[in-house]
C-alpha cells in the first residue's frame, strides 16, 4: 500500500474542489454577480458626483467583497457534510488541517480570486486612479484569502446547524472587521497620498496568522461537528 | 487485530451500549446487528474514531487508535451509510479522486475494472452520479472495495439499496478480502452469506 505525500493529497483535494466548482458554475457565479451588482448599485444610488464616489469607493468595494465571500462560505463544507464526503476526508491518512487548507485555498480561487480580478473594473466605476486601483487589487489579494481562512472556521462551527447561513454571518462578520479596516484603509491612504504600505503590512500579518491558525481551528470544529 | 475494550457510548441522555468487548482477528468479518437505535452506527464510528467513546478504547494491533491517528487511517477503508460520492462527478472521477487522497493510485483500467466488478456497466462510468439510481450510487461507493488495499474495512449497511446480484458481488468481495488476511466490521440488517467460520457476530441491544 502506498502513502500519498502531503503535497499530493493537497493537490488532489484542490483539484477535486476546483473540478466541482467548474461543474457547478452557477453557484460560483452567484457570489461574483452579487459583488458586481452591489458595487454597481452604489454609484446609481449616491449619484454621479466623482468626489463622493472616490470617497466611498474603498469602503463600498471592500464591504461588497466581504459580503460576497460570506455568501460563498456555505459551499466550503456543507455539501461534503451532506453527502458523506467529509467523513471520508476525516479518515484520510494526512493531517486534517492540511486538507482544510487545501479546501480553503480552492474556495479562495473560486470566490476570492474573481473578486481580486474584477476589482479594477469595479474601481473604475468609482473614478479611482491607477495608483488607487493598484492598491485596491493588492489589498484584496492579501485580504480575501484571510476572509476565506476566517470564514472556514465559522462555516465548520455551524455545520449541521439549522439556519446556519445567518449564524455564520453573526460569527464571522466581527472577525472580518480588522481585515476590512486595513483593506479599505490601504486604498484610502493611497488616495490621500500617504501610501498604503502600513495597512498592507497589517493585512499581510493577518494573512500569516490566519494561515497558521485557521486550519487547526477549522479542523477541530469539523471533528466536533461530525461527532 | 482490532479490539474494542469496554466500549461505552452515550448520545445525549441515552446510553446506547456499555462494556462492549470484542476482538476481531485477521480473516474474520464481525457483523454488528441490533434494532434501530441500538447504537450500531455509533459503534462503527467509534471504531474509526469519528466518534469518541464515553468509556473504553479501540486498539489496533494493541495500540490505542487515538495515538495512532493517521497511521490507523492508512489501514482502513470506511464506507458509511452515506455514499460519500459527489453527484456532479462521474463514477470514474469519484473513484479516482477518492483513491488519490487515500494513497491508492489506481490506473483508469483498474478503476473501470472495479466499477464493472461492482456490477456497473461501462455506459454509466462516465455519467454524473446524480443521474444514477440509489442502487447504482451505492455500487459506485462500494466499488472502492475493489480498489482498496487496506487491511481493515468498516462498512455501515453496505447492502442497503442493492439488488440480489449486487449483494452477492459485495459478499464475494468481502470473502476474498478476509481470505486474503483482511478483516472487516459490517453493520447490517441483512444476513451476510459467508462461511460461518469467517463470521463473528456482535448484537447490540440498546
Amino acid at each position: 500500500m502506498s502513502q500519498p505525500g502531503l503535497w499530493e493529497t493537497l493537490r488532489g483535494i484542490i483539484w477535486r474542489d476546483l473540478l466541482l466548482a467548474i461543474r457547478r458554475r452557477s453557484d460560483v457565479a452567484i457570489s461574483v454577480l452579487f459583488l458586481v451588482i452591489v458595487a454597481s448599485l452604489f454609484p446609481l444610488g449616491v449619484g454621479p458626483e466623482p468626489a463622493v464616489l472616490r470617497t466611498i469607493a474603498a469602503g463600498v468595494l471592500w464591504v461588497a467583497a466581504l459580503l460576497a465571500c460570506l455568501l460563498s462560505l456555505g459551499r466550503v463544507f456543507t455539501a461534503d457534510y451532506l453527502d458523506g464526503v467529509l467523513e471520508q476526508m476525516l479518515l484520510i491518512a494526512q493531517p486534517l488541517p492540511v486538507l482544510v487548507a487545501g479546501k480553503v485555498f480552492a474556495h479562495w480561487v473560486v470566490s476570492g480570486l474573481p473578486v481580486v480580478l474584477l476589482s479594477p473594473l469595479l474601481g473604475l466605476q468609482f473614478g479611482l486612479d491607477g495608483e488607487a486601483l493598484g492598491m485596491l487589487v493588492l489589498s484584496l489579494l492579501l485580504g480575501t484569502p484571510t476572509l476565506s481562512m476566517i470564514g472556514s472556521i465559522g462555516a465548520a462551527l455551524v455545520l449541521g446547524v439549522r439556519g446556519s447561513g445567518l449564524l455564520v454571518a453573526l460569527l464571522v462578520l466581527p472577525l472580518y472587521v480588522p481585515v476590512l479596516i486595513f483593506g479599505a484603509g490601504a486604498v484610502t491612504s493611497s488616495m490621500a497620498g500617504i501610501g498604503g504600505e502600513a495597512n498592507l503590512s497589517l493585512l499581510g500579518a493577518c494573512l500569516v496568522l490566519s494561515v497558521f491558525f485557521a486550519p487547526w481551528a477549522t479542523a477541530s470544529a469539523l471533528r466536533i461537528a461530525l461527532e | 487485530m482490532l479490539q474494542a475494550v469496554s466500549l461505552s457510548c452515550r448520545r445525549g441522555d441515552r446510553r446506547l451500549f456499555s462494556g462492549v468487548n470484542v476482538t476481531v482477528h485477521s480473516g474474520t468479518v464481525l457483523t454488528v446487528v441490533g434494532e434501530n437505535g441500538s447504537g450500531k452506527t455509533s459503534f462503527l464510528r467509534i471504531l474509526c474514531s469519528l466518534l469518541a467513546p464515553e468509556e473504553g478504547a479501540v486498539l489496533w494491533h494493541g495500540v490505542d487508535i487515538r495515538r495512532l491517528k493517521e497511521q490507523y487511517y492508512a489501514q482502513l477503508t470506511y464506507i458509511g451509510h452515506l455514499n460519500g460520492i459527489k453527484d456532479d462527478l462521474t463514477a470514474m472521477e469519484n473513484l479516482m479522486l477518492t483513491a488519490a487522497l487515500t494513497g491508492d493510485r489506481p490506473s483508469d483500467a483498474s478503476v473501470r475494472d472495479a466499477l464493472e466488478a461492482a456490477g456497473l456497466k461501462r455506459r454509466v462510468h462516465h455519467l454524473p452520479t446524480k443521474v444514477l439510481s440509489q442502487g447504482q450510487k451505492r455500487r459506485v461507493a462500494l466499488a472502492r472495495l475493489w480498489l482498496s488495499t487496506h487491511p481493515l474495512w468498516l462498512l455501515d449497511e453496505p447492502f442497503t439499496s442493492l439488488d440480489q446480484a449486487a449483494t452477492a458481488l459485495v459478499t464475494e468481495r468481502l470473502q476474498s478480502h478476509v481470505q486474503g488476511g483482511g478483516l472487516a466490521v459490517v453493520v447490517t440488517h441483512h444476513e451476510v452469506a459467508l462461511p460461518s467460520e469467517m463470521v463473528q457476530r456482535l448484537r447490540l441491544d440498546g
